[in-house]
């Protein structure tokens, strides 16, 4: 089997996100950025099956500017066997990257495609379900367990109203939640084999599909502040204050 | 052209963020048709008809439906599409799931999760769990829209009567199979709409000691929340999860106990009312959005905060 991994170069998630003063976005500019944190989980459940014997092979693949290749090639110092950087510029709506995504996997007919469910600049949650949608596959969202069994996954998937279990048809989608496992970190002799590894280059514009923006961000701006509120020196006195104050119980 | 409004319901009765989702496609334009797909749920449809909102409701059924995978339900929508404008749905994990599989199919670029409808094809958004606020105009001919549901209110649920028309059921898509669905069941009011949430973080310790937020919840008449971190840690399931990749709430009141407050979590819940935290670390950032914090052990301050509560005569609920 052979598992292409989507990942996603996003501002890490423990920065702190400033909005620039003249409205068109956050400000990028010697922010950390990280990979996409559920396709972290991606790509370790794919190195996870390589590892049991149920992969021949692990794809990493990001669509981006020149920079994004960093994320593949932290792919690929956890486990993935070789990289695809698909090079485009400037805004990627979700549309775009699932038609670039589904030009490649024509290309590289994997049996399964991974991916975070989410980035968490956007907060989009669109990408995996619209390459199932273009490639006509099964999609398995939210995924917090994957079994395999032969031809079939068994997907359990967390929802509202608890967990729900799908079974797929390979080849299929899947979109990783963060419980799904625990991502490992690359170790020193890892990373250094990482950089043998090849990363094939395609430059977005060679594969023939649109992908211009649709939206048009008007603005980008801070959300309102919440008042600072205060501390209360007891229980009794925070008891009294949502009963009295703010009259909530 | 009017709006198609995609309901959630469990094949008995509409979820209740149906009502919100209807109040936002209203917002869109006045002529809102709902679109009911599932099996034996004809009460459900019923109750959709009564939405004052709703003009004209759409019923599909089949055995197929009966699970809501979105690979049987995208078809039915995408056939019906050319006759509307929008085609909205709540931004939850039925939403989030099915919509994207629409928008592809009809080459759509989604806006996911608007708070705020500032005309027909403008919308506001969060984005960076919430950090930054987005005005997107979306230029596609054809609007895909999920909603998130507690940005709008839940719209009047009775004295409408909107005629109920049958659409044909699509072919099944063979290659997904539903296994099974485990719900949690309880007698609380459910976090995506209860008037209070008590909820718990690592500093619970343990999901034993979670029984202290089950005691408060219940003599208070609330939902149950946790951050991730305390789901990670087993403490408790997935479906309390409020946050960037959990649940939106906006509860009157939001009782943060033993929660640091990462921006993951924030991103959930600063919407809240009132915001009180319970943390013995003074610094955390939960602090910072807090009404009102009390620097505690949760251990002590739990109990003492029965204790006070069983102290009011009337406890509004």
């Amino acid at each position: 089997m052979k598992i292409l991994v989507a990942v996603k170069r996003v501002i890490d998630y423990n920065v702190q996100i400033r909005v620039k003063d003249d409205g068109t976005g956050v400000v990028t500019d010697n922010v950390k950025m990280s990979t996409n944190p559920p396709d972290d989980n991606a790509i370790e459940e794919a190195v996870k099956i390589k590892e049991a014997g149920k992969a021949t092979e692990i794809v990493a693949i990001t669509v981006g500017e020149e920079k994004a290749q960093e994320t593949v090639r932290k792919a690929l110092a956890v486990g993935a066997d070789r990289g695809i950087h698909v090079k485009a510029d400037g805004i990627l709506e979700p549309l775009a990257v699932s038609k670039i995504l589904q030009k490649v996997v024509e290309k590289e007919k994997p049996d399964l495609v991974f991916m975070g469910k989410q980035a968490i600049d956007d907060d989009c949650n669109q990408t995996g379900q619209m390459l199932s949608a273009l490639l006509n596959w099964p999609q398995a969202t939210f995924a917090s367990k994957i079994d395999i069994k032969d031809n079939k996954l068994e997907v359990t998937r967390e929802i509202d109203e608890g967990l729900e279990t799908i079974e797929i048809n390979v080849p299929a989608i899947v979109t990783c939640d963060l419980r799904l496992n625990e991502p490992r970190y690359a170790s020193l002799p890892n990373i250094m084999k990482a950089k043998k590894k090849p990363i094939e280059q395609i430059v977005a514009s060679d594969l023939g599909v649109d992908i211009s923006p649709r939206l048009e961000q008007i603005k980008v701006e801070e959300p309102p502040k919440r008042k600072a509120g205060i501390k209360v020196a007891n229980v009794a006195e925070l008891v009294q204050k949502l009963k009295n104050e703010a009259k909530v119980i | 052209m009017a709006v198609l409004l995609i309901a959630e319901h469990n094949n008995k009765e509409l979820r209740p963020f149906t009502l919100n989702a209807a109040t936002a496609a209203s917002q869109i334009n006045e002529d809102v048709h709902a679109i009911i797909i599932g099996q034996n749920s004809a009460e459900a449809t019923k109750q959709l008809s009564e939405l004052p909102v709703i003009k004209k409701v759409l019923s599909v059924e089949a055995s197929h439906y009966e699970n809501f995978t979105a690979e049987n339900f995208a078809p039915v929508i995408i056939k019906l599409a050319e006759n509307y404008s929008h085609i909205v749905c709540s931004a939850n994990t039925f939403g989030k799931n099915l919509m994207p599989r629409i928008a592809a199919h009809l080459d759509t670029s989604q806006v996911s999760d608007i708070i705020k409808v500032i005309s027909p094809d403008t919308f506001l958004r969060p984005i960076y769990a919430g950090n930054a606020f987005a005005t997107i105009k979306s230029n596609d001919e054809k609007k895909c829209v999920t909603i998130r549901p507690t940005s709008f209110d839940p719209c009047d649920s009775t004295g409408g009567s909107a005629p109920i028309e049958k659409v044909e059921a699509s072919e099944e898509f063979s290659l997904t199979k539903f296994v099974k669905r485990e719900e949690i069941k309880s007698d609380r009011p459910e976090l995506g709409t209860a008037r209070i949430v008590v909820s718990g973080g690592r500093g619970m310790q343990s999901g034993d000691n979670f029984k202290l937020i089950t005691e408060i919840a219940d003599k208070l008449g609330a939902a149950i929340g946790a951050s991730r971190a305390a789901v990670d840690a087993g403490y408790i399931s997935n479906d309390h999860q409020v946050g960037q990749t959990g649940k939106v709430v906006v509860p009157d009141l939001y009782i943060a106990i033993g929660i640091s407050g990462a921006i993951q979590h924030l991103a959930g819940m600063k919407e809240s009312k009132i915001i009180v935290a319970i943390n013995k670390d003074g610094e955390a950032p939960i602090f910072s959005v807090a009404d009102y914090g009390l620097e505690a052990d949760l251990f002590e301050a739990i109990p003492q905060f029965m204790e006070e509560l069983n102290k009011l005569n009337t406890i509004q609920k």
